[in-house]
């Protein structure tokens, strides 16, 4: 057993590509549920649009990258207007129904064997990050002892941290607005906000908006930081690991989808570690009549749920969250 | 007697939706249909304005959806109405707000997770700051943010909710949920302020405090129509008085006219309204009890 590898590996996950891709879809979350109370179940759809947005302009249509951005981003916005329109009007659930059907919708789209022209099917697109790669403006990678970067992912890191320290800043702008108080009136109650003469369906699509483009911006971080983008890696549980993550750090917090998404893969990987560790070798700690090491890496599933459900009962409002704000919806 | 103090309605006969020399609210044909259930059928109504106006009714009259329909909160099946002579047909909620005519709800609607002075930020109309693109600008709406606070910060005070100013308005208590309702929709600085049962569950003392809430509102020249089920509220505080049952309205007038009519005695209290409860409760329990024991006297 070498704690050193686990402890390393887990760091390198807390700070890697993958926690800050989940940190961006997790503070969309919480501008959509945390702030407005909107249940956008399709948060991988939003990033799937915003990835292949990008990797479609590039690879297929052969544009420049900053148009591929540009348009990635657009199509986020698109996306949100056109689930907003007909579902902000009525009841919080069929906004989940919606959007849970339209990524699931999109996943199958992006990865169909009909569209490959356009979307490269179960492959994917490659090959759209060259002129990213090229801005790069290190020599090599880092190597702190302890986790090691190597070049490529050191300067994702940088771009990728950077969007999401301009996230949280502009969230934390908008919140403490009276924009952002009304977003949270909304939440407690829509008819009281629309009685005091606010357009309640307007700041709705706002959100949706703003929301949609942050899940767009992680999509985007992915498919750079793996060079390859395919319908496959928007499945349903990249939107709950969000919503994981966005609960582990507390909702409504601005903070909190960060560290909860850099907590989450600390988390999945050490245990990840830990287990393949456990069972693996010729002498596992382990014996392989309890737990083989194919069943070892579901395990930190099964923990990791286990700790969820831990944490809603005994700290419900997440690591920031305000104990007393929480127990209000008690009265 | 206040109708008699305020001489807009002096003349105006006591009949159902007759005409008033200053109506803010006008409504004709105005029907909503529940299913086979006709909630509101109401042929003309008008509203004067500067008065209290009182709209009472049996459970089930059909005084909410009224309300709902006039405020846009719901659409009637036919029917147009206007609010300071402009229609307010295929008007949305939140324009109806603005244009003056603000509500407060049944069952009180505050914002538990937002302390009491954001919720009385919040009724501000027109605040730069709730823009999109200058909201994370802050020296954009800073000075409109100082002035929203102290009219609020006045209103808490005129409403005794000051001390309350940084709690969670969801740590009220039901009463001076009501009061924050209505400080908050004054806020939104209206002509016509319309409570939905503003005495439901508040207890007696902060009753007279709302009491004189409700005639401080007319007394600054805002028209005020409420729903209530409190007959030493309506007594004490109205102008005027209309009656609601089965969605229509069946009798309308100063509070005395209104409690004298045989008509909404009936409709409003029901045909047994003389007899006492207890009394009756009272004889008839004797009068079971005295069959038991018989039963018993005989089976021994």
């Amino acid at each position: 057993m070498d704690f050193g590898t686990i402890l390393s590996s887990a760091l390198a996950s807390a700070l890697g590509p993958t926690a800050i891709v989940y940190a961006l879809a997790a503070i969309g979350l919480n501008v959509h549920f945390g702030y407005t109370g909107l249940l956008n179940f399709g948060q991988a759809g939003f990033m799937a649009v915003g990835g292949f947005g990008l990797a479609v302009c590039v690879v297929t249509y052969d544009l420049p990258f900053l148009v591929g951005i540009l348009i990635a981003l657009l199509a986020t916005v698109v996306l949100a207007i056109i689930l907003g329109v007909p579902t902000l009007r009525l009841r919080a659930d069929y906004l989940a129904i919606a959007t849970i059907a339209t990524a699931e919708i999109l996943r199958l789209v992006f990865g169909a064997v009909e569209t490959k022209d356009v979307f490269g099917g179960s492959n994917g697109l490659s090959g759209f990050g060259q002129a990213f790669n090229e801005l790069n403006p290190y020599d090599r990678g880092i190597d702190i002892g302890i986790i090691s970067y190597r070049r490529g992912d050191l300067w994702t890191l940088t771009v990728g941290w950077s969007l999401v320290i301009l996230a949280c800043l502009l969230v934390w702008l908008l919140m403490r607005s009276p924009w952002g108080r009304v977003l949270r009136s909304i939440r407690e109650d829509e008819d009281a906000v629309r009685s005091l003469g606010k357009n309640v369906f307007a700041y709705k699509m706002q959100a949706l908006v703003l929301g949609g483009v942050f899940g767009g911006l992680g999509g985007i971080v992915l498919a750079l930081s793996q060079n390859n983008i395919k319908g496959s890696d928007f499945s349903t549980n990249v939107t709950f690991y969000a919503y994981t993550a966005l609960l582990i750090g507390g909702a409504a917090r601005v903070l909190g989808p960060v560290i909860g998404a850099m907590i989450f893969w600390f988390l999945m990987t050490g245990i990840g570690s830990f287990f393949s560790q456990a069972t693996g070798g010729s002498d596992p700690l382990i014996p392989s009549d309890i737990m083989t090491d194919t069943q070892a890496s579901l395990v930190r599933l099964i923990l990791v749920g286990l700790g969820l459900m831990l944490l809603m009962i005994y700290r419900p409002q997440g690591i920031f969250g305000d104990r007393k704000e929480l127990a209000i919806d008690a009265r | 007697m206040p109708a008699d103090n305020h001489s807009p309605l002096a003349g105006v006969a006591a009949t159902p939706g007759v005409p008033k020399p200053d109506p803010i609210v006008k409504g004709s044909n105005i029907t909503r249909q529940f299913g086979g259930l006709k909630a509101v059928d109401v042929d003309h109504l008008e509203i004067q304005r500067g008065v209290i106006t009182a709209l009472i009714g049996p459970n089930g009259a059909g005084k909410t959806t009224l309300f709902n329909l006039l405020t846009g909160f719901d659409v009637p099946d036919t029917g147009e109405w206007s609010f300071n002579g402009t229609s307010l047909q295929k008007v949305p909620a939140y324009k109806v707000a603005r244009r003056g005519m603000v509500r407060t709800f049944q069952l009180t609607k505050v914002l538990s997770k937002l302390t009491v002075i954001e919720n009385m930020r919040l009724g501000a109309t027109g605040q730069r700051g709730e823009k999109f693109w200058s909201a994370p600008f802050r020296p954009l709406w800073s000075s409109q943010e100082d002035a929203t606070t102290r009219r609020a910060d006045e209103l808490l005070a005129r409403f005794k909710l000051d001390a309350k100013r940084e709690d969670f308005a969801g740590s009220l208590s039901g009463g001076q949920r009501k009061l924050l309702e209505m400080a908050r929709s004054l806020m939104v600085d209206p002509e016509l302020i319309m409570l939905d049962e503003p005495m439901a569950g508040v207890n007696p003392a902060l009753k007279q405090s709302l009491l004189g809430h409700v005639k401080s509102l007319r007394d600054e020249g805002r028209t005020v129509l409420f729903v209530e089920h409190d007959m030493d509220m309506v007594r004490d505080i109205s102008d005027r008085v209309i009656v609601m049952a089965q969605g229509t309205i069946v009798a309308e007038g100063t509070p005395d006219q209104v409690m004298s009519d045989q008509a909404v005695i009936d409709a409003y209290l029901g045909s047994h309204h003389d007899t006492d409860i207890t009394e009756m409760d009272e004889s008839s329990l004797e009068a079971a009890a005295e069959h038991e024991l018989d039963e018993e006297a005989t089976h021994d």
